[in-house]
């Protein structure tokens, strides 16, 4: 409690010395509180840490020093209070905003920065769908749901056996995914023996893994989050199921081996998007600074949101001005190296080359494969 | 007029003529006052007149009819789902909203009739669970509805739905009057739904007064006697119904347009249950305290999550409820 | 073969959760005519309790074996949830068992989100991990189909529940107390029935068996979460409704049947409707059986009594 009064005086005295400089605010949104907060925490202290450190080198656009700063809000992970937050960053004239984690909140919130010409860059959102709406300052710093279902397919059908059950949780996350997974299963010569479906309120799992049992599959994958992940660990163990095990990002976290217990072996494996944080060019020496800076570990997206905040800034620079209208066509042409390698949009608003790293589970904990 | 006056507690007794001039420049001037903390005041307000009409249609059922539906919200998802599907390039139809918003409504009231049908028998919790199940059925059906043949796109949802357009006159562009003075469409949507809530009203009232809203409170009291005294009962519960359906399809199509996007979740039971706890607080059957019911529960959890002051620095959901000690994060009532 | 000899018993199990919580339903229903919407929420408020001793006593007294710890743990959420029980019904029901019949329906929904609410704040939203205290591995398979211990510990205690349960109401003085309450309140307290106090028991025993019930829906996922509490509960007023409300067997065979059709019909489904519907309509059954035996046979399937109390 007392770093963080300290940490309020140091902000206070901050934000009343700025007033010299033109101030340009970055908004920061994802869910920050519910089951997500710790997630989007971390995006939020991804760009605090990429607008601190460009405030400490100094940025002068226009001949004009600036300072940024952050606005973060709390989106919920819902549609309907992601718009409002949306209005929310225009009507308090943020020049540029980086989220929202889920593609849900990100799709419809996109609209309304569109609509003002504000750029929204999204550390998190997946869904393919938010990058081919044809919005000119659309961005995403992580590779889509395409390129990692693609990725899981291929791992699966190639790597795992040949035999796939895929189930899906029925959001808009898990059923995108799991589509994409199928296609590249039959795509690398697999075959998808089973597909079963749940939501994402479940608790048991026993009806539809006891049906994808007797399709004998080699391995099943699971396109959700890890609270449904870590149970439906337990219960492919309780039903005797000796199937090798693989999800997506969503379960690719420190909760699904608290929630699965002892029933999570080696045959777990997982998938996330972006380079393990070790192996990412910045990643060592980031994750020094963010430890140093939040003393907090980085969960997953704060590389991702660190990048996609520099990308504004970038582009604001080599504008050289931080209106929206003036700078938003350059974050198209950026290419810096970032923390998670070179920084660089296609002609959607896809990352280039987002790569997709496998995991699997030893010795406690996820471990990237090769 | 009175159900105007009686907006006001105080004022609304001593002096009526006073108390309607306040309810309707209140109306009018909302948005201005609300542009003043900021245009996502004035999207705040744009959804709470949405919520405005469900409660207004769910009061029909509730309050007047006596029939407590748990499933409400699956007439707002039919009427949302029926302008995703006509004007948006899911199927790649774009018809004109005022032949897809009384599409909506129809679907909906039908809905209602199906509902209606079977479940006229049962009364009260019965009913409840009844409408509970079925409104889950609806959401269940949508959210999976894309295999094998895609329908509603499943949990997907439908983006890029058409705006409203009024005669060639898209009001989801700002209007520009002249060269200088540009009105947000936020405020557009708002003089249109004022406009559809007003309609909605007056309608409703009329009703109330009318035969059917006799035959409405004479069941609600006591369904035997109402029978003796020669009230069609059966037809009168699903007039009911098919009437509070239509509103909550209004309400749904008005809402996909104003979104621009649709999915599932927008159509939990969380959100039947709020508008239920709407018309409950603004009182069961009373026309101004559904209306001032649902202002109030749309507009206090922002108010509240936001006063009294911004905080940028957002805590663990613990801390959240207790934070006017802590002094963090915005929490939302949901 | 197997596939369907493992749904029946994922389908028992399931059930016999639904048939404890349907009870503690069907009692409070026979008696008050009231769904308690809130008794879903009991069972969660008992999971997490309990989950809250056990981590206490884990720290406080680690050389307490598993079993007693269990126990201690169970105790301690079953004497909580008593008195939530109590004070429930004290405090939100009572006053409004001459109101009209919406007033308690709506109370009860609102009784329901409070204990989400409160549960919430105290233990936040994140799901919990359960301790596994009885183990969840799985036994040797017995003609292919596989069973854990704490699977069969839930059929087992279910069942002596449920039995406790049956002898309480039919044997003993407190139950021909209730059983008159349930007839008729003012008669049974012309003959000197303390009403008050046989409707307050009531909701004491059904909130220990839902307490129980949590426990045993925990141990077995190795979750709890403050939301857990709603679909078990709605199923199993399901399975109250379809077995005849009011009638303790009811509930039993309700909540067996509702398990193992949820669960052979998520198997299955797909190939019945070649292809059309899949298992992502598993959550459907419930509200469909609930729905057609409302419309067709509100009595259920062993009621004796009428639905048509409005």
């Amino acid at each position: 409690m007392k770093h963080r009064l300290v940490a309020v005086a140091v902000l206070a005295i901050g934000a009343s010395a700025a007033h010299a400089q033109e101030v340009v605010r970055i908004g920061a949104t994802a869910p920050l509180t519910g089951t997500q907060a710790h997630l989007g925490k971390d995006i939020e202290n991804g760009v605090r840490l990429a607008v601190e450190e460009y405030n400490a080198r100094g940025v002068t656009l226009g001949g004009r020093k600036v300072k940024f700063e952050v606005m973060a809000e709390d989106d919920q992970a819902d549609p309907k209070t992601a718009t409002t937050v949306a209005q929310r960053f225009v009507d308090s004239n943020v020049k540029g905003v980086v989220g929202h984690l889920n593609s849900g909140a990100s799709i419809p919130a996109s609209r309304i920065y569109n609509e003002a010409g504000v750029p929204q860059v999204s550390p998190a959102s997946t869904n393919p769908k938010l990058t081919q709406q044809g919005f000119k300052a659309t961005f995403r710093t992580i590779a889509n749901d395409v390129q990692q279902g693609l990725a899981i397919g291929k791992y699966a059908a190639t790597v795992l056996g040949s035999k796939v059950a895929v189930i899906d949780d029925r959001t808009a996350y898990g059923q995108g995914l799991a589509d994409e997974v199928v296609k590249a299963v039959k795509a690398s010569g697999g075959a998808v023996v089973s597909r079963e479906f749940t939501s994402d309120k479940a608790t048991d799992f026993a009806a539809i893994l006891t049906k994808l049992k007797a399709a004998r599959p080699d391995v099943i994958v699971y396109s959700g989050m890890d609270a449904q992940a870590g149970p439906m660990l337990k219960q492919i163990k309780q039903l005797g199921i000796s199937a090798k095990f693989i999800t997506g990002d969503g379960g690719c976290t420190g909760e699904i081996i608290k929630l699965a217990g002892d029933a999570i072996t080696s045959s777990a494996y997982c998938t996330q998007p972006g380079l393990p944080l070790e192996k990412m060019p910045g990643g060592k020496n980031f994750n020094e600074r963010f430890k140093k800076r939040f003393n907090a570990d980085v969960q997953i997206y704060a590389p991702y949101a660190y990048d996609a905040a520099s990308a504004i800034i970038e582009a604001m620079k080599a504008a050289n001005s931080a209106e929206p209208a003036k700078y938003a066509p350059q974050i198209a042409k950026v290419s810096f190296p970032g923390v998670i390698g070179t920084v660089a949009f296609d002609a959607r608003g896809d990352i280039k080359d987002g790569a997709v790293t496998v995991y699997q589970f030893k010795a406690g904990k996820w471990e990237p494969v090769q | 007029m009175n159900e105007l006056a009686n907006a006001i507690p105080w004022l609304g007794k001593r002096n009526p003529a006073a108390a309607r001039w306040v309810v309707i420049a209140l109306a009018l001037a909302a948005p201005l006052i609300a542009m003043l903390f900021g245009k996502s005041w004035v999207r705040i307000l744009d959804f709470a007149l949405l919520y405005v009409m469900l409660a207004i249609g769910l009061n029909l059922v509730v309050g007047f009819a006596g029939l407590l539906d748990l499933g409400y919200i699956a007439f707002y998802a039919v009427g949302a789902y029926t302008f995703a599907f006509l004007a948006s390039p899911h199927f790649d139809l774009h018809l004109p909203f005022w032949l897809v918003l009384p599409l909506g409504a129809v679907f909906a009231a039908l809905a209602g009739i199906i509902l209606g049908l079977p479940t006229l028998r049962l009364r009260g919790d019965y009913l409840a669970i009844v409408t509970l199940g079925f409104g889950e059925i609806v959401r269940i059906f949508m959210n999976n509805l894309n295999h094998p043949v895609n329908i509603t796109n499943g949990p997907q949802g439908i983006n890029m739905i058409d705006p409203l357009v009024l005669f060639g006159w898209d009001i989801s562009r700002p209007l520009k009057i002249g060269e200088e003075i540009s009105v947000n469409s936020l405020f557009l949507y708002y003089y249109f739904f004022l406009a559809c809530v007003v309609g909605s009203i007056i309608f409703v009232q009329r009703l109330q007064v009318s035969r059917v809203g006799r035959a409405w409170a004479a069941i609600r009291d006591d369904e035997l006697a109402a029978k003796a005294i020669g009230i069609n009962t059966r037809n009168m519960k699903l007039l009911a119904f098919a009437l509070g359906a239509t509103f909550g399809g209004v309400a749904g199509g008005l809402f996909a347009a104003f979104q621009g996007f649709v999915s599932p979740e927008s159509f939990s039971l969380m959100e039947s249950i709020a508008v239920l706890t709407m018309v409950v607080f603004g009182g069961m059957g009373n026309l101004a305290g559904v209306v001032v019911g649902a202002l109030v529960l749309t507009a206090l959890p922002e108010i509240l999550s936001t006063w009294p002051y911004r905080c940028s620095r957002p805590c663990s959901d613990r801390c959240c409820w207790i934070r006017k000690c802590c002094g963090c994060c915005s929490c939302h009532w949901r | 073969m197997e596939t369907l000899l493992q749904q029946t018993v994922n389908g028992l199990v399931v059930g016999s959760v639904y048939a404890l919580v349907a009870l503690g339903y069907t009692m409070v229903y026979g008696i008050l005519g009231l769904i308690n919407f809130a008794h879903g929420d009991i069972l969660m408020v008992g999971a997490l309790v309990a989950l809250e001793a056990i981590r206490l006593l884990q720290i406080y007294a680690p050389d307490l074996g598993l079993i007693p710890t269990l126990l201690a743990g169970l105790s301690v959420s079953v004497v909580v949830c008593m008195l939530l029980g109590f004070t429930i019904e004290r405090t939100a029901y009572r006053r409004l068992r001459n109101a009209p019949r919406l007033a308690p329906l709506i109370t009860a929904i609102g009784v329901s989100f409070l204990l989400q609410t409160i549960a919430m704040i105290i233990w936040g939203r994140n799901y919990h991990t359960f301790p596994q205290l009885v183990s969840t591995a799985p036994m040797e398979p017995l003609a292919g189909v596989f069973i854990t211990p704490v699977q069969v510990t839930i059929l087992v205690v279910s069942a002596v529940l449920m039995v406790a349960l049956m002898l309480l109401v039919h044997k003993t003085r407190l139950g021909r107390a209730m059983r008159a309450t349930a007839e008729n309140h003012k008669v049974a307290s012309l003959m000197g029935v303390d009403t008050n106090k046989i409707i307050a028991a009531t909701f004491i025993i059904g909130s220990a068996l839902a307490a129980v019930a949590g426990v045993m829906f925990s141990s077995n996922y190795g979750i709890a979460h403050y939301a857990m509490g709603f679909m078990p509960g709605l199923k199993a007023f399901t399975a109250a409704v379809l077995g005849g409300i009011g009638n303790l067997g009811g509930a039993v065979l309700g909540g067996l049947v509702l398990g193992l059709v949820e669960s052979i019909g998520a198997g299955y489904i797909e190939d019945m409707s070649f292809g059309f519907l899949n298992s992502s309509y598993q959550d459907i059954f419930a509200f469909l059986i609930l729905g057609i035996v409302l419309i067709f046979r509100p009595t259920g399937l062993l009621g004796e009594r009428v639905a048509d109390r409005a």
